[in-house]
Order: C-alpha cells, then sequence, then structure tokens
C-alpha cells in the first residue's frame, strides 16, 4: 500500500532509494540491512495470523515461508534509504502523531460537514490553489505530509514534487491558511527531522 | 455498551450523509472531492469501530480475529484513501479542468 | 439491536442510491469516478452491516475487506487510464 503512494508523490522516490542501496559497501553499514527485512516480515506475518486465523503448525509454518519470500522481494520497497538507525524510537514517535492527526481530522470533518449543510453554501466556498515549498527532507516524510493534507478535509494535495514543491487545492480560506505550519513541524519531529 | 455502539454509528452515518450530499451539492469536480474522499473515510472509520465494539459482546478468539479484521478494513483504508483521491485530482489535472472559482456557473 | 442494524443498511443504500446521480449524470468522466469510489467505501460498511444481521460477520467481514482492496484497485487503474484519453473530456466542456 505504501509503495502504492510513493509512487503516486514521486516516481523519482524509488530510483533514487535503490541507488542508495547500492552505494554502501561499508561492511559495518551492511547490518542495517536486515531492518527492512525484519519489519517487513513481522508486519506480514501479523496480517497473515488475522487474516487466517488458524494457529496449527500447518498454517503457520505455510504464513512463515511465503512471508519471508515476500519480505525477501519487496523489503527495500517499503523502507528505502538504509539509513534507519534507531528505528523504535521512530515508530515511538510517529504513534505519538497519530492522536493529532486524527484530531484534527475530526474538526476539519465537522467544518466541512457544517459547509456542506449550510443553505448559502455556494457564496461560503471559495475554491483556491495554494502552493508552498516544504522543508521536510525523506521520501516518506513527504508522502506522509501529502496523505495527511489530503485527509484534513478541505485541502487536498494537487502535486508533490521530490524537493518537496506542494500545490494544495483548499476549499475555503479559513482550511487553507493553517498550512503548512503545524502539521510539518509535527510531521518534522515524528521523523526526526527537526 | 450498545449506547456507545449506536452513537458511533449513527456519527458514522452522519458524516456518511455529508458526504453524499457534498457530493450533489458543490460546484466542480475540485470540490466534490472534498466531501468524497474524506468525509466518506471518517465515517467509515467511526461506524466500523462501532461494529467491531459489538462484536466483541460475546468475548472469544473468534469474536476478537473478527473484530480485529475490521479494524484492518479500517487501517487498509485509511492508507488508501488518500492514495485514491490523489489519483483521481491527478487524473483531472493531466486532463486539463481548471479549478471553478467564486462567482462563475456551477458545472 | 438487529432492528437498529437493518434500518441503518436501508439508510446507507438510500444514500448509495443518492450518490448514484454521480455516475450516472456527472458532466466528466472524473466525477463519474468519485461517484463511484464513494459508493464502494458505502458498501464496505454495509457488507459488515449484512453480516451482523445474518449472524455470519465471520463470513462477511473477508468479503468486505476484499471489496474495499477491489474498491482501491478500481479508482487507481480507471485514473490511471483516463489520464491518457484527453478526447473523452470534450463533450463534457
Amino acid at each position: 500500500m505504501d509503495k502504492e503512494a510513493r509512487e503516486n508523490s514521486g516516481p523519482e522516490g524509488t530510483v533514487e532509494g535503490n541507488e542508495d542501496l547500492s552505494s554502501i559497501e561499508d561492511p559495518q553499514d551492511r547490518r542495517l540491512f536486515i531492518y527492512p527485512f525484519v519489519v517487513t516480515f513481522i508486519i506480514m506475518f501479523g496480517v497473515w495470523v488475522v487474516l487466517s486465523g488458524k494457529f496449527d503448525a500447518f498454517h503457520l509454518s505455510l504464513g512463515l515461508i511465503s512471508c519471508a519470500i515476500v519480505a525477501y522481494l519487496s523489503s527495500d520497497l517499503l523502507f528505502s534509504s538504509p539509513r534507519i538507525k534507531g528505528f523504535l524510537p521512530q515508530l515511538a514517535r510517529f504513534a505519538r502523531y497519530i492522536p493529532w492527526l486524527m484530531l484534527q481530522i475530526i474538526k476539519a470533518n465537522l467544518h466541512v460537514t457544517y459547509l456542506v449543510f449550510h443553505p448559502r453554501m455556494m457564496e461560503l466556498i471559495d475554491p483556491r490553489i495554494i502552493k508552498f515549498r516544504s522543508k521536510l527532507q525523506s521520501d516518506l516524510a513527504l508522502v506522509t505530509f501529502a496523505n495527511s493534507i489530503t485527509l484534513t478535509p478541505g485541502t487536498i494535495t494537487v502535486d508533490v514534487s521530490i524537493d518537496g514543491d506542494f500545490k494544495v487545492h483548499a476549499i475555503d480560506k479559513a482550511s487553507g491558511d493553517p498550512l503548512p505550519g503545524a502539521m510539518e513541524a509535527n510531521i518534522a519531529k515524528a521523523f526526526g527531522e527537526v | 455498551m450498545d449506547i456507545a455502539v449506536c452513537l458511533l454509528l449513527f456519527a458514522g452515518l452522519f458524516f456518511f450523509t455529508g458526504g453524499a450530499v457534498g457530493i450533489l451539492r458543490f460546484p466542480d469536480f475540485y470540490s466534490r472531492l472534498h466531501p468524497a474522499g474524506k468525509l466518506d473515510t471518517l465515517g467509515l472509520l467511526l461506524s466500523l469501530i462501532g461494529l467491531a465494539l459489538f462484536n466483541l459482546h460475546h468475548f472469544s478468539l473468534g469474536t476478537l480475529l473478527t473484530s480485529a479484521k475490521i479494524i484492518l478494513i479500517v487501517v487498509f483504508v485509511f492508507l488508501a484513501s488518500p492514495t485514491a483521491t490523489h489519483a483521481i485530482v491527478d487524473a483531472g489535472v493531466r486532463a486539463g479542468l481548471t479549478p471553478w472559482t467564486k462567482g462563475e456557473k456551477r458545472r | 439491536m438487529d432492528n437498529v442494524f437493518l434500518y441503518s443498511g436501508l439508510y446507507l443504500a438510500f444514500l448509495m442510491l443518492l450518490s448514484l446521480y454521480r455516475p450516472l449524470f456527472g458532466p466528466t468522466v472524473v466525477d463519474r469516478m468519485i461517484g463511484v469510489n464513494a459508493i464502494g467505501s458505502k458498501t464496505t460498511v454495509l457488507l459488515i452491516l449484512i453480516g451482523l444481521i445474518f449472524h455470519r460477520v465471520e463470513m462477511f467481514v473477508d468479503i468486505a475487506l476484499a471489496y474495499a482492496m477491489l474498491n482501491f484497485l478500481a479508482v487507481l487503474a480507471a485514473s490511471r487510464y483516463f489520464q491518457k484519453r484527453k478526447g473523452l473530456y470534450d463533450e463534457a466542456m
């Protein structure tokens, strides 16, 4: 799923990641490559257990084998850059970002619902396209930023370039003004790019 | 417990209503995407969490697995819905549709 | 509780009929795609409601999951397909 999002926002992203992977030949950096594989494998196996719902040896070993094959083939798609050192702290920071995002989503949803049911809706809305440049660096942070903008109602990401040039369609002035602002700061915090 | 389930379900249905009405009322394709892509996502989140809670009434491993699957649907939709919205917007932009601005006739 | 689910399902079906206006009469192709996407996300909830009404959730939840994925793939494929055909939009504008 993440792969699809990445392809949409910038096809150059995966290519750059692959270059990174092949250019590093330092033997002590090699052990970092195991991280994407293990993380992908754990996610896949969790999904397998939930979906199959059987806990006998046959189904579990079947899952182990197929998850290992798929994780080996596609682990570099999910985490393209090998610079994932503190993965667990990163995950904890990201988990702290989710509740804030949920709060924003609910607030903004109520705003759009108010617009939808307003009898004089045509005078209230004022669609516009906003352009700005984001300071975020990594692909994953940019994809998260673009998806968060799209999930917050009132704003849709129209275009993202790999350098962080955003084009955002906002439905009225109030929902477009706070960008990039607080959301970008929070994502920068979540990905450790302060 | 039942009250919480009903509350979540009805909140989800309320947002679904907003999405359906918004698709009909908004003036152009770009602004129609706002209710379609996102009010629906939040409505799906709320109503599916309510249904997952209801499913846990008779607690056992089977119902727990079913609820986990329902939560899996929610996670999947939250990853996929912005991507689908982005794909539709991209198709519109490349076809050369211009955004509606204030004062024009609705299309 | 069964009655609540039944009437919620009926209401969802009514909302789907309402959104069916866009796929049928939407001025451009992308409008039709928006309508199809909205109907698909309502169908996901409706499938689980049907499962709860018939007391077979464990079966219908798999169908709902597959339907959600299929809906996403359909929208993605359709938007990629129509991107390259500018002529399609001329009749609409």
